[in-house]
């Protein structure tokens, strides 16, 4: 009899490049992080969002079932390892948060081909051939032999698949597990989703209205939020302030830089203060 | 009238003070921010502020609300300049009356320091050298992206400011 699944979103990651949380961004009206634990919860009974210890209390991921990463090991496999030791006797479904073109077929296509007898089930890269280890079923057995892969000092879960026994599926949607790294990819992929843009009025002041060149502008846009706009537009103007120095005002009145932001809205980047 | 003001023109302080009178009260007590020639070293010629002036007015007005609630003072009021300053301008005006000195001390205080921290108010200083800079926003952004240290004969580098 094989194994009870269970679902676990790597959420844990560093986002060096995004420059931003990618469990937080969104896609068409939700959150990555969101999106995939709800794809998981479709196929699994119990879902858990893996997170680094210091991400526990985070409002987006609070809400979620939560295993901590083990800390003796970097990357996906810190998450992987967690949750192994969590349940030992479950077989994991490990989904990575950063892949918004993952859809319920591929969940589906990998859960009816998974083969418990191997060490792991997972997808063959459409563009490359090699295995795709983020979205993926670990079961019980690999735990020992991911450990055994660990000490020899690599982390690569892709490497352990290519010397391990898994079984390669093919993937139903080619797209599905291209994952998103950069604020150009998100805006690509936004795009691609069909995230609307709207209109959003942004006025600066002090040095962003000097480096801007201008006091206000309408900026067509598909940043779903305040944060996102920023970026976008700390890379439009060159922009020297990084956002964890700036607050934000929508509408007059002083923001989460998490906010939806809603068609019509007026933004201002504030700059840190010098009254008096 | 609103009790956090911003204005274009001098602030007329005796004027200010006027609107603070009331016979409940035992004392005033009132704090003027003034542009100095200079700020960490360098020597100012002179300043410039701006504000994002709905929110700094709410914002304001929030922090007068709080210094009255907080320490039961009768009036409170803040004035703070924008535009193109000269030396020895003010640049912010607070003024409290209380039925005693040491709640309008207090909250006097409480008011310009909450002011400084709170209310979207940037201040641009021109220096005698001719180089100029937002106060607070310049070098703390190129930190942001270098610890190294400045090279030498750099341009000042405004940074964090306190009126004396």
């Amino acid at each position: 009899m094989s194994a009870v699944l269970k679902g676990l979103v790597l959420s844990g990651g560093r986002s060096t490049r995004m420059q931003q949380d990618k469990a937080v961004l969104h896609y068409v009206g939700q959150t990555q992080l969101d999106r995939a634990a709800r794809l998981l919860a479709e196929q699994v009974e119990e879902v858990f969002v893996s997170v680094r210890r210091d991400q526990t209390g985070e409002p987006v991921r609070a809400k979620y079932r939560q295993i901590v990463d083990a800390e003796s090991v970097q990357g996906p496999l810190a998450g992987i390892f967690a949750a192994q030791a969590a349940d030992p006797d479950a077989a994991w479904l490990v989904v990575a948060c950063d892949l918004p073109q993952l859809d319920a077929k591929t969940l589906a296509t990998l859960i009816a081909g998974r083969d418990p007898a191997r060490l792991a089930t997972a997808y063959r890269s459409s563009q490359n051939q090699l295995p795709e280890p983020l979205c993926a079923i670990y079961e019980p057995a690999s735990a020992p032999a991911l450990k055994a892969f660990a000490a020899t000092g690599r982390n690569c879960p892709r490497k352990f698949m290519i010397n391990s026994d898994t079984l390669l599926l093919d993937q139903p949607n080619p797209q599905a597990l291209e994952n998103v790294n950069t604020p150009e990819e998100f805006r690509a992929t936004s795009q691609a989703l069909g995230a609307a843009t709207r209109s959003i009025r942004v006025q600066y002041f002090a040095l962003l209205r000097e480096q801007a060149h201008c006091s206000e502008e309408s900026v067509d846009t598909a940043a779903a939020t305040p944060r996102e706009l920023f970026l976008e537009l700390k890379a439009r103007h060159a922009f020297t302030l990084p956002a964890d120095m700036l607050k934000v005002a929508v509408n007059t009145e002083f923001a989460d830089w998490s906010q939806p932001l809603q068609a019509g809205d007026t933004v201002v980047f504030i700059p840190p203060v010098a009254g008096g | 009238m609103s009790a956090f003001r911003f204005t274009r023109v001098a602030i007329d302080g005796s004027a200010l003070r006027g609107e603070l009178l009331d016979h409940h009260c035992g004392g005033y007590a009132s704090f003027e921010g003034w542009v100095r020639n200079h700020n960490e070293g360098h020597e100012v010629r002179h300043l410039e502020y701006e504000a994002f002036e709905p929110l700094g007015m709410k914002e304001g007005e929030r922090i007068i609300a709080e210094a009255i609630r907080r320490f039961g003072v009768t009036r409170a009021l803040c004035v703070h300049r924008i535009g193109d300053l000269a030396l020895g301008d003010v640049a912010v005006w607070v003024g409290v009356s209380s039925p005693h000195r040491d709640e309008a001390f207090k909250a006097c205080r409480f008011i310009i320091d909450e002011v400084k921290h709170r209310v979207p108010i940037w201040k641009k200083e021109h220096y005698v050298n001719g180089d100029s800079g937002w106060v607070n926003c310049e070098r703390c952004a190129a930190d942001a992206h270098s610890h190294d240290a400045p090279a030498a004969g750099a341009s000042p580098s405004p940074h964090h400011h306190e009126h004396g």
